[in-house]
């Protein structure tokens, strides 16, 4: 590897109204380098990447390029020093075509008449491009019309082709599949040969053990612990993260089941899902696998009342119910936590209160007057048991790390006393300390009584928590899979079976 | 910090303009800071006022509603027929605050159940209630009316105009139902994220449809004062006046996104707005120059709050 320091960012101290977000941080990248940086929701990898990105200005310290001293006043100077972000929210116009979205601010121009965008070299470019990547799409369709881990190849594929030196990938495999991931680290590696440093962000250790050649640990916003990824094991990590070793990753127990508290018959949604019908009991945790987009959150949003469904019956213990919007779910007491905290979870410009509460108020009102003290208490206490950080109730939930940010939409059900909670990727984004909160969350959950859908492509994720497993595939479920019986290849073989049925 | 300086400058950046340009006409014009003056601005500033705080449960949502003068215009001609007619004061007001309400109540259930853009709804009831208004009157103005109908829009309460008082109470009011009530808090939430306020339950279609009502039920109320200080019901009364509505609202940092602002920051820019209409009156400045002058002024407060992020 060789010697000349990408980036070098010295003492970088950086503060928020009431938060220290970095103290003192020392952070390097080297050429061809994959530098892992890893830590706790809120330990600062957010803000140092944005101070890298020039998206925030550091209070102290000083950040070299290539031994050059840089001080960004805002993104643009960053990017155009060859600096490219991505970050977990995609910068794409979803409206806009996956060629325009690629060539955006840098269209190919033809020389005569001048301006005048030359649509078709730009397509032959984007296939090119994206060819490189294992991409195959049409460039002229909508970027919103692709899936997740599509648009992240895409993201990835533009940060390369603007000859980006330092690519700073925030969460990058989330959305993917492993499949997909594969392809990722195929192009990381591809990256690597020429010299471009890569800061990879991830919760994910199996994948930093895998990839990264250094891990860089911080808490609290402060430098932990730098070393070769092979002489720091996962262990060692975790115990960085959060100050003290777990070792229970995974809490789950085995609770009795109960009676049956929802079932499923025959859901089916033209072009989304055919003949869904399954049963969840007390005390059960009932994992939905599946590759992203076979249709597993689309399922959980046809139970929920978010899409209307074109054939099928929801009961909820034993009773049939008409849920045709989200209201009419939450008063059946079931609560969705989904996927996408930020645009679908939160108001975040809201405090933690008003976010907590939201679902409750016109329950516990008295004439449309908020009883608010009586709230707060029962926040108050609901917090408690989250172990939900914040500087207050009053704190808007944006300045909240992603960990405690889904602790504030958890809040929201379990003030409202739901008995079927349907978790769309319960840990995304989340790191480790945090998700073994969730975790056990859960299976305190279950143990109450309550059951639980959980929706999630994290396979260690769906073996260990649930006590039974349906895999997902083009819409219809493929197989059910016991605990005792389900594995890593169980589950794939079911969530890749195709049988050219129609939706 | 850097927050809380923004947070003081956007609540207190419109209202240090306000107090300077109060400064300002009462040196330039000392027939300004006359009591009677005052009083005439804040009566004047009234029927805009009272408007725009029904604008502001709206604007909070993101929606907008470009009705209000329209809607003024109709429930004003409908209030000065029945009160030419003899109907009792009480009953007068009650219709005509039931029928702003229900125009407006229409709005919101166009808007919700036709999924169609508030901008475009409101706009087509703009020129509806418009219409109503001159084909209810024929043009003709509808006038003489009895002492306790003049009593809404010129008496006086504890030495305090009528208007004035109508208008302090409407502030009051919102300002308790945004903090306090459940409307209130969904409000802001419907404007600051509208799918994540109904993945959590929130009836969203329903508070839509209260914030329109409300707003036209202040139009209605903007219409008793309004017609019963000019002592005439007319088809073109509120002509235009939706901008101003609008202006003070977002004068007064409230954000056309939705989702962040006050009550308290639209009675400054409903005041801001009466001041300078009423200064600029006083100065002599031709029409067509205070048209530019107010457009400036609202350019720059959204600047203002701009600057702020």
């Amino acid at each position: 590897m060789p010697g000349i320091p990408l980036v070098s960012m010295e003492q970088i101290s950086k503060a928020f109204p009431g938060v220290q977000a970095l103290q003192q941080v020392d952070f390097e990248l080297l050429e061809g380098e994959v530098h892992a940086l890893v830590g706790e929701n809120g330990a600062g990898k957010s803000t140092l990447i944005k101070v890298l990105a020039g998206v925030h200005r550091a209070d102290a310290g000083t950040i070299r390029l290539s031994g050059r001293p840089v001080d960004p006043r805002s993104p643009r100077e960053m990017t155009e020093a060859g600096v490219r972000v991505i970050y977990q929210e995609l910068n794409l116009v979803p409206e806009l075509s996956v060629a325009e979205n690629l060539f955006l601010g840098r269209e190919p121009t033809l020389r005569f008449p001048f301006g005048i965008v030359n649509w078709s070299a730009m397509r032959r470019q984007t296939t090119e491009i994206l060819s490189r990547f294992g991409l195959k799409v049409d460039p002229r369709t909508p970027v919103g019309r692709l899936g997740v881990a599509c648009q992240q190849i895409i993201e990835i594929a533009k940060a390369v082709s603007c000859n980006a030196k330092v690519v700073v990938m925030d969460e990058p495999t989330a959305a993917l599949t492993e499949r997909e991931t594969e392809k990722l680290f195929t192009i990381i590696h591809e990256l690597k040969k020429r010299q471009v440093g890569i800061v990879y962000i991830s919760h994910r250790l199996e994948e930093i053990r895998r990839i990264a050649d250094r891990v860089t640990v911080l808490r609290d916003g402060k430098h932990v612990a730098t070393a070769k990824q092979t002489e720091l094991p996962a262990q060692d990590i975790i115990r960085h993260m959060v100050g003290r070793s777990i070792d229970e990753y995974y809490p789950k127990e085995d609770v009795p089941k109960g009676g049956v508290l929802l079932e499923v018959r025959g859901l089916t949604r033209h072009g989304v899902c055919r003949q869904v019908s399954f049963r969840l009991h007390s005390g059960e945790i009932l994992g939905l696998a599946g590759l992203v987009g076979s249709g597993r959150t689309e399922i959980a949003e046809l139970i929920f009342g978010r899409r209307k469904a074109d054939a099928g019956t929801v009961s909820v213990a034993g009773t049939p119910v008409r849920i045709r919007a989200p209201h009419q779910a939450v008063s059946q007491g079931i609560g969705l936590i989904p996927e996408d905290r930020k645009s679908d979870g939160l108001v975040l410009e809201m405090s933690v209160f008003d976010n907590a509460t939201l679902s409750i108020l016109q329950r516990t009102c008295v004439l449309g007057v908020i009883r608010h003290r009586a709230l707060m208490r029962s926040v108050e206490q609901v917090g408690k048991q989250l172990r939900l950080k914040a500087a207050s109730l009053g704190q808007h939930v944006k300045h909240l790390s992603g960990g405690n940010q889904q602790k504030v939409v958890l809040a929201r059900w379990l003030l409202h006393n739901c008995q079927i909670y349907i978790f769309d990727e319960p840990t995304r984004g989340i790191d480790v300390g945090a998700r073994s909160e969730i975790y056990r969350l859960m299976e305190d959950l279950a143990k109450q009584g309550a059951g639980i859908i959980m929706i999630s492509s994290d396979l260690p994720e769906v073996l260990c928590m649930s006590d039974r497993i349906l895999v997902v595939s083009e819409g219809a479920i493929a197989g059910e899979l016991r605990r005792d019986e389900a594995t890593p290849e169980s589950i794939m073989r079911l969530a890749v079976r195709t049988d050219g049925g129609k939706l | 910090m850097n927050n809380w300086l923004g947070h003081a400058f956007r609540q207190y950046g419109i209202v240090l303009g306000f107090v300077g340009v109060v400064v300002a006409l009462s040196i330039l014009e000392p027939s300004f800071r006359t009591t009677n003056n005052l009083t005439n601005v804040m009566r004047q500033t009234s029927v805009i006022g009272v408007m725009a705080v029904g604008m502001t449960f709206v604007i909070l949502t993101a929606g907008i509603d470009l009705s209000v003068g329209s809607i003024l215009a109709l429930t004003g001609v409908v209030c000065a027929d029945l009160e030419r007619r003899g109907l009792p004061v009480i009953a007068v007001v009650a219709v005509t605050l039931l029928l702003g309400t229900f125009i407006g109540t229409l709005n919101g259930v166009i808007i919700t159940l036709g999924k169609v853009t508030p901008f475009v709804v409101t706009l087509g009831t703009m020129s509806i209630a418009r219409g109503l208004a001159h084909i209810f009157t024929n043009g003709q103005p509808i006038s003489g009316f009895s002492p306790s109908f003049r009593y809404i829009g010129s008496g006086e309460l504890f030495g305090v105009a009528v208007p004035i008082l109508i208008f302090g109470a409407t502030v009051l009011a919102a300002a308790a139902i945004l903090r306090y009530t459940t409307l209130g808090r969904y409000t802001y939430a419907i404007g600051g994220n509208e799918e994540a306020a109904r993945l959590a339950g929130v009836q969203v279609d329903y508070y839509k449809v209260a914030v329109y009502a409300i707003v036209g039920l202040t139009a209605a109320l903007g219409a008793l004062v309004l017609t019963s200080r000019l002592n005439s019901g007319e088809s073109i009364a509120g002509t235009g006046y939706e901008l101003d509505v609008i202006a003070a609202v977002v004068i007064g940092g409230t954000s056309l996104m939705g989702g962040r602002g006050s009550v308290w920051g639209t009675l400054i820019g409903a005041l801001l707005i009466g001041t300078i209409n009423n200064g600029m009156n006083l100065l002599m400045i031709s029409p067509y120059y205070q048209l530019v002058v107010k457009g400036l002024i609202i350019v720059a407060a959204v600047l203002l709050d701009r600057l702020r992020e």
